[in-house]
């Protein structure tokens, strides 16, 4: 359904997602009458489903009301796409019901694992790279794609440690998930830009060796400095701070290859006043316009 | 066991060792690497529980509180993704917290808070308008086959203690003086539009409102309650919104 004759266009593929090449912001709490009072200048809002998997009350008020003037982001943080059991249909059904409700431009989940058995971790966790688990990711990715009737978007993870028994580069993995189903890439710059310091890889290297073709929107967040028991940094992708200028550089880098896509800038630990997330996202709608006059 | 039942076992057990097969490129320490993982999963569970119950956390000091809940969290970590839910039995593992039995008005406490949760998320209903319940009240042909549906967010608690007042005491500046804390109350929460409200009620008509909920008629309910201010009652829940559908019961 997706022409392929432009190879020279790189952004055909972002079209998988309705979502506008603008800036967004991950929508708070506290931030819904200001959101409803001032009706800012984003591209659209994004929200993690989960939350809104209740049946009532200001949630849904408020988002209803939010949804009715902005484009929407509905964004997973629970199905555990990369666990060894099956996926939760129970919360699945939860997915489709929440995505009928408010009809959002997009839909995206984790490459992560977050339950096993019965119990729910509440962290997107690790995944080892082998073919066990390549088969396993794409047979959950097809059943949440035929459950839901849309293409979803896939995240690439920050991660603090590898496993042994991987036997597939991490970009390479997507890059194959992504041929094999047909979901699109959420690339997060702050998770690439994490893992790269954490696991000593270049950067632009790895960006380059993902299929960027795929990207159907964009995470840029803030991380946390620790180091790990040699002395190396050990970057925590704790959404808890402003966009670092290592990761804005990536991003122009970004942008540089594939042009203007929706871009959310994510803050879930220390919220800071509205006004903050918004010069941000006028940050990166800058970039996003250079971008766009480039191409 | 598998890779993922050894890796989630260690995060929710600090007692473990961390899980064999893990490496870091540069060849540091991979416990240091999956202490991030194990403080992740763990601190996002305790934050989730304080806030959930912030009167609780006040009543015992924040440090007293994580170090509970991180008990809790491990004997009885999430089922489901949903974290609005998690800590539904918070309270009963505050009741036989041994360490905490000499203030033993904070389990109920926790119980209030978690109703409040449960309000905050209900489902929405439209409230009866109040003149109908008043025509409704006025008819004396069907009186007595009336019955109120109550919104989905309503619900009672009965408690020892003076948890209304505990709770409502933590809302601006925390002080329990003057607070009769062994003096019993009987709470009821629910969901005005938007807003979780809480009220103390006199037994009797938190008995009556139990019986409505039960769908026994009004005047059954009145008269299989003990004595209370029947007027006042209903003028509470009228007035807050809480009434959502009137029904006329066939008597046998």
């Amino acid at each position: 359904m997706f022409s392929h004759h432009e190879p020279s266009l790189p952004r055909t593929q972002a079209a998988r997602t309705e979502l506008p090449a603008r800036a967004g912001l991950g929508l708070k709490t506290g931030h819904f009458l200001e959101v409803l009072g001032s009706v800012p200048d984003l591209g659209f809002f994004e929200v993690h489903a989960e939350n809104y998997m209740v049946a009532g009350g200001p949630f849904h008020h408020f988002l209803g009301l939010i949804r009715q003037q902005f484009p929407l982001s509905l964004h997973g943080v629970g199905l555990s796409i990369g666990g060894e059991g099956p996926l939760d249909s129970q919360h699945l059904n939860r997915l489709a019901e929440l995505i009928e409700r408010y009809q959002p431009q997009a839909f995206s989940e984790h490459l992560a694992w977050s339950t096993h058995g019965p119990v729910f971790l509440n962290d997107l966790l690790p995944l080892a790279y082998d073919t066990p688990t390549l088969n396993r990711v794409c047979a959950h990715i097809d059943q949440v794609q035929n459950t839901l009737k849309r293409p979803m978007l896939l995240e690439n993870p920050a991660t603090y440690l590898g496993f042994e028994h991987s036997t597939i580069d991490e970009a390479e993995f997507i890059a194959e998930v992504i041929r094999r189903s047909g979901c699109g890439l959420l690339l997060d710059v702050n998770n690439v830009y994490v893992s790269c310091i954490n696991h000593q890889r270049d950067p632009l290297a790895y960006l380059d060796a993902l299929p960027l073709h795929a990207v159907g929107e964009i995470h840029l967040a803030g991380f946390a400095e620790d180091c790990d028991n040699l002395g190396d940094r050990l970057l925590i992708d704790d959404h808890g701070a402003p966009i670092d200028q290592s990761v804005w550089d990536l991003y122009r880098q970004v942008l540089q290859r594939i042009g203007p896509v929706a871009t959310l800038i994510e803050r879930d630990n220390q919220v800071p006043a509205f006004d903050v997330l918004l010069a941000e996202a006028q940050q990166a709608e800058t970039l996003l316009r250079q971008a766009e006059r480039a191409a | 066991m598998s890779t993922q039942a050894d890796f989630a076992a260690a995060l929710l057990n600090a007692q473990l060792p961390y899980p064999k097969g893990l490496c870091s490129r540069n060849g540091a320490d991979p416990s240091r690497r999956f202490a991030v993982y194990r403080n992740n999963v763990q601190s996002s569970l305790i934050n989730a529980l304080a806030d959930s119950y912030p009167v609780v956390l006040q009543l015992v000091g924040e440090e007293f509180f994580r170090a509970m809940a991180a008990i809790f969290v491990q004997s009885q970590p999430p089922h489901s993704p949903l974290m609005s839910r998690y800590g539904e039995d918070f309270a009963d593992f505050i009741a036989e917290f041994e360490p905490i039995a000499g203030v033993p008005y904070v389990a109920d406490v926790a119980r209030l808070e978690h109703l409040r949760t449960v309000a905050y998320h209900a489902a929405d209903a439209q409230p009866i308008r109040p003149e109908q319940v008043s025509a409704a009240l006025a008819d004396p042909q069907s009186l007595s086959e009336l019955c109120f549906e109550l919104h989905p967010s309503l619900h009672l608690l009965d408690s020892a203690f003076a948890v209304v007042a505990i709770w409502a005491a933590h809302q601006q500046e925390p002080t329990l003086a003057g607070i009769g804390l062994n003096q019993g109350q009987h709470a009821l929460v629910l969901r005005n539009g938007l807003d979780v409200e809480v009220f103390a009620l006199e037994a009797g008509a938190s008995v009556f409102i139990g019986h409505l909920i039960q769908g026994s008629p009004l005047l059954a309910a009145a008269e299989n309650s003990p004595p209370f201010d029947l007027a006042q009652t209903l003028a509470l829940l009228i007035a807050h919104n809480a009434i959502t559908q009137l029904n006329y019961k066939e008597l046998p």
